[in-house]
């Protein structure tokens, strides 16, 4: 432990023994050498040029002045471009290419004018000001034995003033009163939060699961026996909202699809999660699964769009591979083969969502998904 | 009655002393007057001296902590300009501000104010390009202050408490910057939030009722972002600047940590005091800081979320990324295989997702806070350390942490597994499968290796406090034998290298006492020998007077040479080669002091 030898600073090779008892540099006699190298303490100090030159040091004082002088200015020009350049100028600089000229301009002269103090500051500071270095000791950080038997006494008189070693009674009830303080305040917090679903309900079902009134011919929902007349949700393109003919889904071609009617819901964002669909139109020959084909028709199907890992949407769809890739973590759903999994972190395949041609030539959903949608969740089992 | 008397006598008392006689001349005009007028109020001369006379260590290195301090302040300080004009409120709005692109959209009100402040506000964009690129900053600075403080060897006592509030302060720097990435409520953002509710949804037992509370209801409902806001700026920060309060503290109370060098002991602290050379200095960094993060805001573009458009969950972005400092667990996600995920007992375990998203960040940190007394544990040390290692020195403790920033390095890698297949054309499957195998297989051979690189670097070290540098002056002796002089090194400069301890492993006691009883503890030392072995077997020691005389001694045991008559005088020899010890005049900083 030479590092704890202060003494060893001060070149004195006498020292033995430091505070724990080490040998640090015992010598046997005049000629033997230490056990270890000794500290030699810190160097000469060296005078900059600026210590005994005062041209030298003139001229740094006009240099941290030439960089606080510069600050100003800067600070100057950043409210001159505030006034002068307007909001939607832009400006084509070399290697930027076309920037926004308001915003490059405050912040290139906010830059200057901070690093001007910083830099002026710095270089005072390396020039000017004493670089003769200081030696400050430092100390233990356990108090001494006094201060701390003195602590404990402190704490023992005032727990012995207290009585509450003599009396249990209020230890233990002061002890379940705190304990317990913070439920009120917690149970108001989290009760707030929710609302809970205890079935996790929203989580199982999809807007495709109900269906649209049907509407008559002045417009107004048809009744029947005084309920109004529904019929199962069309497939509509994702985002103008336009119902979908067999017919417009040629071979290959892709469709970001949501169900009809969803932008009546009280919030179509939280629908939109989970009721968004991809349709594809695939060489039917080419599907493996019998049920994906029979879900779908004459090799047009549709699949959940929300990925059954983290529930990005599954955005990336090649054509050549028939693959779907999730940009998120990159699962890998293959078309063919019933979108199972082939690569990346989700296990379930995507469900399918079966579909059907209505009499006015419209593909619609019969029923909603056979399973819920989106992430795995605890009690999805 | 009495009482009051004796209530009164004492305030009397009190007020007796109360500068009856002129108060010491402050002296110095209205500077000294200010003074006087706070220290007859306040006393705080004497504190405020002893704090100005505070000395500092100079080191690059020192500077990596005060980065992540400024960017904090420059992170208090955009952010509050931010709040004048954000808007926290998932509220529907349609744009009709300025920006033609966006004209006529749809988007919540969070996400049209944000627009607002990068297109309408002047100079609001130059605040939130800050603000970006300082919480980016204020991470990477966090994380570099990490590594210096662990290869250090700057997180054993007194400082453990220190070393777990940092990590603290990382892990809540993370949250904190994802949380304020999340406000704007953007395409990129609100995928963001999206697989943030997966994360949740993975927890067993009780992660659909988190994912209710956090949300309100459904995702992604109406108050995900409000609530967001109010952990953004106010909980979070009030946490983040408590603890960094008492991490500044801390540091003056265990004064810094310095580098070994000569006149540097465990009971000092050699350096610049704050006044006037640190005032300057770490005052003048603060807008070296300020400056170059507005010069980056003003030149680079981050996070343009005017292009990205409002959050809609049926798009998506290829390439979607998070901030960098989350990289690493979105890393996790793509690399953990699908079939961690099963059904048992009518209950889904996504382990696929628990493990990176939920699991990992606890882990690992736990892990990182028992470092510095699974280490004092091996060591068995129980001193006060303040002076720091050089990393070779502790090739153990620098091969994990290599190792543990090589697995870090994987993750933080696999986050960009899609852009890398798209910029060097290959197969994304088989970056993630390289980068599966390299995760478990990589930090052992990085330990390994740089374990190595500390060694060899140690025995370098030894060869040069021995052999002295290669002058690259030939010698030719007089039977024509040509020799390259070595020049020792002075005082100054050995002392760097040989003034460092080199544990031995800790011996197996016997694992019975002196009656034959078998310890209790007997398993748990054999444990500690054998942790202790793998530690400290393969050490370098540091040179000795000793062995450096006998390296001098047997040089002169060689041949007798001839050259320039100073270096024949003073030298000595190594394997025959003539030494120049006084060409380097004593008394001089060596190169090493140089530090800023």
């Amino acid at each position: 432990m030479t590092d704890d030898n202060e003494a060893s600073i001060s070149k004195e090779p006498a020292v033995s023994h430091n505070e724990s008892g080490h040998a640090v540099a015992t010598r046997h006699d005049d000629h033997a050498l230490p056990e270890r190298f000794e500290n030699p303490g810190l160097p000469d100090h060296v005078h900059r040029q600026g210590d005994n030159d005062e041209a030298a040091a003139r001229r740094s004082e006009r240099q941290v002045a030439t960089l606080f002088g510069l600050s100003m200015l800067a600070t100057v020009l950043f409210v001159v471009a505030y006034a002068v350049i307007g909001k939607d100028d832009n400006v084509t600089l070399p290697i930027l290419g076309k920037v926004h000229a308001l915003h490059v301009a405050l912040g290139v002269t906010l830059a200057v004018s901070m690093l001007g103090i910083g830099l002026g500051a710095i270089h005072w500071a390396k020039t000017l000001m004493s670089d003769e270095e200081v030696v400050e000791e430092r100390h233990t950080l356990r108090s001494n034995d006094d201060a701390r038997a003195d602590f404990v006494k402190v704490m023992s008189d005032g727990a012995d003033s207290a009585q509450i070693k003599r009396r249990p009674l209020i230890k233990y009830s002061l002890g379940g009163a705190l304990g317990l303080f913070a439920v009120p305040l917690g149970l108001q917090l989290v009760g707030g939060l929710g609302p809970f679903k205890g079935d996790v309900e929203d989580l199982r079902t999809t807007l495709w699961d109900t269906e649209v009134p049907v509407l008559g011919a002045d417009g107004k929902p048809e009744m029947k026996n005084g309920k109004p007349v529904t019929r199962p949700r069309r497939l509509m393109r994702d985002p103008d909202g336009t119902a979908i003919r067999l017919s417009d889904v040629t071979l290959g071609s892709v469709f970001h699809v949501l169900p009809e009617g969803i932008n009546d819901t009280e919030h179509p964002i939280n629908q939109k999660v989970k009721a968004s669909v991809i349709l594809i139109s695939l060489q039917e020959d080419r599907i493996k699964n019998t049920r994906e084909r029979d879900w779908g028709i004459n090799g047009v199907v549709a699949y959940s769009k929300i990925c059954t890992h983290v529930g990005c949407s599954v955005g990336l769809y090649e054509q050549t591979t028939h693959h779907l890739l999730c940009p998120c973590h990159q699962s890998t759903f293959d078309l063919t083969e019933d979108c199972k999994v082939i690569f990346g972190p989700a296990k379930r395949p995507l469900p399918q969502l079966k579909i059907d041609v209505d009499d006015e030539g419209y593909l619609y959903a019969p029923h909603g998904f056979d399973q819920p949608v989106g992430p795995s969740f605890w009690e999805r089992g | 009655m009495s009482e009051q008397t004796k209530a009164r006598s004492t305030a009397d008392a009190l007020r007796a002393d109360d500068k009856k006689d002129a108060p010491a001349a402050a002296g110095g005009g209205p500077v000294g007057a200010v003074a006087n007028w706070m220290d007859e109020r306040t006393g705080s001369a004497k504190g405020i001296s002893y704090l100005m006379k505070k000395v500092f260590p100079d080191h690059w290195s020192f500077m990596l902590g005060e980065i992540a301090m400024y960017s904090l302040v420059i992170l208090l300080i955009s952010g509050t300009f931010l709040t004048f004009w954000f808007v926290p409120s998932m509220g529907e709005t349609v744009y009709n501000g300025p920006y033609v692109p966006l004209k006529g959209t749809q988007m919540s009100e969070a996400f049209a104010s944000t627009v607002r402040i990068s297109m309408d506000v002047k100079g609001g964009l130059l605040i939130r390009q800050i603000h970006h690129w300082s919480a980016l900053i204020f991470v990477v600075s966090i994380a570099l202050h990490m590594f210096r403080v662990f290869f250090t060897g700057a997180f054993r006592k007194p400082r453990e408490i220190n070393w777990i509030i940092g990590l603290l302060l990382a892990m809540l720097a993370m949250v904190e910057g994802f949380l304020g990435y999340s406000l704007p409520d953007d395409l990129l953002s609100g995928t963001g939030i999206r697989a943030m509710q997966g994360f949740i949804l993975s927890i067993p037992v009780i992660g659909t009722y988190i994912s209710y509370i956090l949300f309100g209801g459904g995702f992604p409902g109406q108050d995900i972002i409000p609530r967001f806001f109010t952990l953004h700026v106010l909980l979070l920060p009030a946490i983040l600047v408590g603890l960094f309060t008492a991490h500044i503290i801390l540091v003056m109370v265990h004064k810094h940590t310095q580098y070994p060098g000569p006149g540097r002991t465990n009971k000092n602290v050699v350096g610049f005091p704050m006044m006037p050379v640190y005032a300057a200095k770490a005052g003048g960094f603060f807008f070296v800081v300020f400056g170059i993060t507005a010069l980056i805001a003003g030149l680079v573009s981050i996070n343009p979320i005017w292009m990205y458009g409002p959050y809609e969950p049926t798009m998506i972005t290829a390439g979607s990324q998070p901030d960098w400092y989350m990289g690493f667990a979105d890393g996790a996600l793509r690399l953990l295989p699908g079939f961690l995920e099963f059904n048992l007992f009518g209950k889904t375990w996504s382990f696929n997702i628990m493990i990176g998203a939920i699991l990992m960040i606890p882990i690992l940190w736990t892990i990182m806070g028992l470092y510095p007394f699974i280490e004092k544990w091996v060591t068995g040390d129980n001193e006060e350390h303040h002076i720091l290692d050089r990393p070779r020195n502790r090739p153990t403790r620098t091969g994990l942490g290599m190792a543990a920033i090589t697995f870090y390095g994987i993750l933080f890698a696999a986050c960009g597994n899609d852009i890398i297949a798209i910029k060097f054309h290959l197969s994304i499957n088989d970056i993630t499968r390289a980068f599966q195998i390299g995760l478990i297989v990589m930090p052992i051979i990085v330990f390994w290796v740089v374990k190595r690189m500390c060694l060899s670097l140690q025995r370098y070290d030894r060869d040069l406090v021995l052999h002295g540098r290669e002058s690259g002056r030939l010698v030719r002796t007089a039977k024509g034998r040509f020799f390259e002089a070595h020049e020792d090194l002075d005082d100054y400069e050995r002392w760097a290298l040989v003034a460092y301890e080199s544990p031995a492993p800790v011996d197996l006691e016997s694992a019975t006492d002196e009656n034959g009883v078998r310890r209790k503890s007997a398993r748990k030392d054999r444990l500690r020998a054998r942790v202790s072995h793998y530690y400290f077997k393969d050490r370098v020691e540091p040179v000795t007077p000793m062995e450096l005389a006998s390296a001098h001694h047997d040089g002169q045991a060689g041949e007798q040479i001839e050259s320039h008559p100073d270096e024949a005088e003073s030298g000595h020899m190594h394997g025959g080669a003539e030494e120049i010890g006084a060409a380097h005049a004593y008394g001089h900083p060596s190169p090493h002091d140089k530090q800023d």
